[in-house]
């Protein structure tokens, strides 16, 4: 579904990527894991197209995605939340969401003026489809409250509900349980489980490694800039250079 | 301030409406009766600057883009109308003709001025707009050689008033024995274009393009990552601000019936942007309330003059003078004290009071107790 093709990133002087490739399959959950500073939120960057490859090709469903601008990426249905945590704080939950069907609903300026029909129509379907999603996430009841005033556990989930109003095919989440609590990332962990079972293809970035090597189909492992592991997360936890680069401390 | 007034029932609501109605429609009599004719065309005035306001609130209040050559979209619909209702080409096209025109030439530039600017953000844009502003005044001041297009410094005169169905908005008028002066003619012209701004305003404001403006303004990265082309979100809000600032350029050029480059100065452009910080950011009712402030006030500090020299013999204190000095205090005293606004939105209001946490608040009643 998502095919990373040799992708480089430099900046400045610093390679942050080095031809990495990767393939996440449709309706697996694809892990990237590996230390601080190992690039996975620049590979991140570069799939969702907040920043240009230097070399390399990203295809996304067949179609060539890197260097296209982020909306457009979007429209093709590939969605991510952030590390650390960007929703409109200002919003209320609901309209955090509402942003998100921006870009499936169609009304212009004539439509917002006049009202017409279709936009009436477009609108009750956004603010319908706004509350089923926060209702998905566990929100339900966080409607109106800013987006700021939430719990850090919610603005996690609301993240990712307004991820999924822009109705993804694959969802990028870049440490989506950072800072939880164990009883929180437990929730989430179902969470991540429903979305696939929704028909959803989640890439995770994750820190906790023991989530990861429980949820996750598969996994890469990234080391300054360069994949140097892939595989089932059992592959992986033998790897010897996994274990030098990442679990170093624990094989020691 | 409609919402100020929020009603208990359906009722109250349609009478409170209704009250308001009747209050516009009489206002300009109630000033000429109490103020003299002179303010019926102050209230003009503070209906057009209501409409300029409102332009500009869609653009640094909603999409957050500081711009300060808003004044060049009113000098280019004004010009728009001199060109093409004048003896100085000697055209004379209809107002209703002439007023899409001039709002769409200034879209065309909003668009013109938005699209090179789009990578800057607060001070930059500024800048920027600002250099716009002032650019498009330097052309019409200059512009009248080798090829006489503005006429320079001097102006075009003689612009043909607004007239319905024969009907020349620039003479007193008598429908059934009521008699209307031009100012009053005008008053109720604009009146009826400041309502449709007001209107289309709520409406873009509560839509998916106004949602996407203010998620613009919150956080740029993170709405484009969520799907919204930026660039052209950004377009549009330039575009729709210019129609406005075009629109009222093209009603100001037919009630003055002179325009110069001098009416279209930076000052316009900061008194404007004032007029919105001054009422409430991004918030319909504030920023009425802003324009109609900046626009009254600065009449009524008049008065000062004829009150010195009445209990004193003489001016002490030049009106112009103090008008400035008391504006100023004004605003400094708004930052300090209020910088959401008089009448903030709700949301705006939190912008600014982020920080107010449990936390802050302790710290502060701490230092009360201080004292």
């Amino acid at each position: 579904m998502l095919r990373v093709a040799g992708v480089s990133k430099r900046f400045g002087g610093i390679w942050a990527l080095q031809a990495v490739s990767l393939e996440v399959r449709a309706g697996e959950i694809y892990g990237l894991i590996g230390p601080n500073g190992a690039g996975k939120t620049t590979l991140f960057n570069c799939i969702t197209g907040l920043y240009s490859v230097s070399a390399g090709e990203i295809f996304f469903a067949g179609a060539r995605v890197h260097n296209q601008k982020p909306h457009r990426i979007v429209q093709h249905g590939l969605a991510r939340t952030f590390q650390n945590i960007r929703l409109f704080a200002n919003m209320t939950a609901l309209d955090n969401v509402r942003v998100g069907r921006h870009v499936r609903t169609r009304a212009g300026v004539l439509g917002a003026v006049l009202r017409d029909r279709r936009t009436r129509a477009e609108e009750a379907e956004t603010r319908q489809r706004a509350h089923a999603l926060l209702e998905y996430v566990g929100l339900g009841n966080k409607a109106r409250t800013l987006a700021g005033h939430l719990s850090y556990g919610e603005q996690r989930r609301l993240e990712i509900a307004r991820a999924l109003a822009t109705e993804p095919r694959l969802l990028a989440l870049d440490e989506p349980v950072a800072g939880m609590n164990p009883t929180e990332r437990a929730q989430m962990r179902e969470l991540f489980l429903r979305l696939r079972q929704d028909g959803l293809t989640l890439l995770l970035i994750e820190h906790d490694v023991k989530l990861v090597l429980g949820l996750c189909d598969r996994v890469a492992v990234l080391d300054y800039g360069r994949k140097i592991a892939e595989g089932s997360p059992a592959e992986v936890r033998q790897d010897a250079a996994v274990i030098a680069a990442y679990l170093g401390t624990e094989a020691a | 301030m409609l919402r100020l007034a929020l009603p208990r029932s359906r009722r109250a609501a349609r009478n409170a409406l209704i009250l308001l109605a009747v209050l516009l429609v009489a206002l300009p009599f109630l000033t000429e009766l109490a103020l003299g004719r002179s303010w019926v065309r102050v209230l003009d005035f503070a209906l057009l600057y209501i409409i300029l306001a409102l332009g500009l609130n869609i653009v640094v209040g909603y999409a957050g883009l500081l711009d300060l050559g808003y004044v060049a979209f009113y000098a280019l619909g004004a010009y728009l109308y001199a060109w093409l209702a004048s003896p100085h080409f000697g055209l004379h096209l209809p107002f209703w003709a002439v007023l899409p025109l001039g709002a769409l030439l200034a879209a065309v530039f909003g668009v013109l001025l938005g699209a090179p600017t789009l990578r800057l953000r607060g001070d930059y844009l500024a800048i920027v707009t600002l250099g716009f502003g002032e650019i498009i005044r330097i052309f019409m001041n200059n512009l009248n050689a080798p090829v006489n297009i503005t006429n320079g410094p001097q102006g075009i005169n003689l612009i043909d008033p607004v007239s319905l169905a024969g009907l020349s908005f620039s003479k007193t008028q008598t429908f059934f024995g009521l008699t209307l002066s031009s100012a009053h003619l005008y008053y109720y012209l604009f009146l009826v274009f400041t309502l449709a701004t007001v209107f289309i305003a709520y409406r873009l404001e509560d839509s998916r393009i106004g949602r996407a403006w203010i998620a613009i303004r919150e956080d740029e990265v993170a709405a484009a990552a969520m799907g919204i082309n930026t660039r052209n979100v950004k377009l549009l809000a330039f575009a729709m601000g210019a129609v406005f600032g075009g629109l009222a350029g093209g009603l100001f050029a037919a009630f003055q019936g002179f325009i110069s480059p001098e009416s279209f100065s930076l000052w316009e452009s900061i008194l404007i942007l004032c007029m919105i910080v001054l009422g409430g950011m991004g918030h319909i009712p504030g920023v009425i309330l802003g324009a109609l402030l900046l626009t009254v006030l600065p009449e009524a500090l008049r008065y000062l003059g004829d009150w010195q020299r009445l209990a004193l013999g003489k001016v002490l204190l030049e009106p112009t003078d103090l008008r400035m000095l008391l504006f100023g205090a004004a605003l400094v005293l708004m930052m300090i004290y209020r910088p959401e606004g008089l009448v903030p939105s709700p949301q705006r209001k939190r912008e600014f009071h982020a920080e107010d946490s449990v936390a802050e608040q302790e710290q502060a009643s701490l230092y009360d107790a201080r004292r």
